[in-house]
């Protein structure tokens, strides 16, 4: 019992540090309300939607295969993704090239979202730097699976 | 005669609506308080007609998602007393506004109304009363679920509001040696004259001790979260595990009305009521001489507000104090009442008798 009145000292003093909270951040919201910008603001809230996070420069967000000179993708279809992928989400299916150069390309090129973990490994592994995972688009949610199911060679 | 009886009712429905909206209010502000006091923006998303309004829509919201609720109780409920613990526990702490004065008497069509729904002679032993019959709520909401959790959280919840119940009145007495009145009017008016010619003679100043015991005892009362025995949501959901929907909404409200009723008592036992420091019916005075005339009406309005302010006041400390502290362990909710609270309260109680005898 002793003990506690010992600590009636921290219980104040921890009454007044969350009201001091409550007072300071009261005053930015205020202060905002009345349209003025403070350097600090009122609580570390960011609105999502209508607020974004800038993403960083090495975040892994949804797959784009990257285009030669010429407009045609640069995957050579080599399965080096389709191999190294823990997920098995990568379905590619080759297609002869016209061009001795490149020998093949991909006829189809499927990313199962369904399934993929965003481990960037087959952007690692790619040799001819044909995929990468730095469009940005973060929302990739949906209500159906098929959705999911995202081809990427548009053509 | 059928005047005197409409006007009772007239002001009865007053000071329902008013407590009943200042609780659906205090809803909103408990999430925005904490928000901000950690950080936070807290719910501000309902809106209507794309109107946000800091979310002050919230509690509308939620008031029509319990209505639509589906309105269950269990198979192995007793159907009765599950249907009636709700109401029981809402209705004791409503009715104890009745006798809480709201301001001071008005004049209207030559008649002179006091702001106060009845003027009991007893009305403070009708208060406590009537927050200790609030027990019977939890009691049989626990009883009539049917459920060991259930039972549990309401047994805790009868024990601890039976415990801070006679922490509360002991600190009670100290306030009516002071002011000889059982009488909430009584005390309020009292409470308009000034200590040392320039001290507000609030309770708090003449039971600073007293004040202390009530307001922790209150808290306890309330059974929100530093006290939150009869809940528990981290461990037993409590009392009310098996009630879902409206009859859920009417406890969780019953909650906000009890932190309301504490705050309402201690502005009008210890902080004056509805008095304005140094505000006379003709005006103000002040201490340090030269005065100011305030219309008659104005008075009235002054004090009305100051007793809102008041009341407000609490509301925001207690629910500062929900948001801030963890919760006891039980048996430090009963070392606190039993060890601390109850023997304060004695001592509180031979202190006072013994400067009243020694003046």
């Amino acid at each position: 019992m002793l003990k506690s009145w010992l600590i009636l000292k921290e219980i104040l003093r921890g009454a007044a540090i969350t009201a001091r909270h409550f007072f300071v951040n009261m005053a930015f919201h205020t202060l905002k309300l009345f349209g003025l910008r403070t350097r600090r603001r009122g609580a570390v809230t960011l609105q999502y939607p209508e607020e974004r996070k800038a993403l960083a420069p090495r975040h892994r967000s949804l797959h784009r295969l990257t285009d030669r000179e010429d407009g045609r993708p640069r995957c050579v279809a080599c399965m080096l993704c389709v191999t190294v992928c823990p997920s098995e989400c990568l379905s590619v299916e080759a297609a002869e090239d016209t061009d001795p150069e490149i020998q093949k390309y991909p006829a189809r090129f499927v990313v199962d979202l369904n399934r993929c973990c965003f481990c960037g490994f087959c952007v690692e592994a790619c040799p001819v730097d044909a995929i990468r995972m730095d469009t940005g688009e973060i929302r990739l949610a949906s209500p159906t699976r098929a959705d999911l199911e995202i081809t990427l060679d548009k053509r | 005669m059928f005047a005197d009886i409409l006007i009772i009712l007239v002001k009865a429905v007053l000071a329902l609506t008013w407590m009943l909206l200042l609780a659906l209010f205090l809803t909103w502000v408990e999430r925005k308080q904490s928000a901000v006091m950690q950080d936070r923006v807290g719910a501000n998303r309902a809106s209507v007609l794309g109107l946000r309004l800091f979310g002050l829509f919230q509690p509308f919201a939620d008031a029509v998602k319990m209505l639509f609720k589906e309105d269950f109780a269990p198979t192995f409920s007793q159907r009765a007393l599950h249907w009636l613990a709700p109401a029981l526990s809402f209705f004791f702490v409503a009715v104890t506004m009745v006798a809480v004065p709201f301001g001071d008497t008005i004049r209207l069509f030559g008649r002179a109304i006091p702001l106060q729904v009845v003027d009991l002679n007893a009305a403070l032993l009708f208060v406590l009363a009537m927050l200790s019959l609030g027990i019977y709520g939890i009691l049989v909401s626990g009883w009539a679920s049917s459920s060991r959790f259930a039972l549990i959280g309401s047994l805790r919840g009868a024990a601890q509001l039976i415990s801070y119940e006679v922490a509360l009145g002991l600190s009670l007495v100290g306030l009516v040696m002071v002011f000889p009145s059982l009488r909430l009017s009584g005390i309020v008016e009292f409470q308009g004259k000034t200590l040392f010619g320039f001290l507000p003679k609030w309770g708090v100043f003449l039971q600073p001790l007293g004040f202390a015991v009530f307001f922790l005892a209150g808290m306890a009362e309330t059974k929100r979260v530093p006290f939150d025995m009869p809940e528990g949501e981290s461990e037993i959901i409590g009392f009310y595990t098996e009630y879902g929907g409206l009859k859920f909404g009417l406890f969780m409200f019953t909650d906000f009305l009890e932190v309301i009723v504490i705050s309402a008592l201690a502005t009008t036992l210890f902080f004056g009521g509805w008095q304005v420091p140094w505000l006379g019916a003709g005006g103000f005075v002040f201490p340090w001489g030269g005065g100011l005339k305030v219309a008659p009406w104005a008075v009235t309005v002054l004090r009305v507000l100051a007793f809102n302010i008041k009341v407000f006041f609490f509301c925001w400390l207690q629910i500062l104090v929900r948001w801030t502290y963890p919760r006891f362990r039980y048996d430090q909710v009963m070392d606190f009442g039993w060890k601390v609270l109850v023997p304060l309260g004695v001592v509180n109680i031979l202190a006072t008798g013994l400067i009243l005898a020694a003046r």
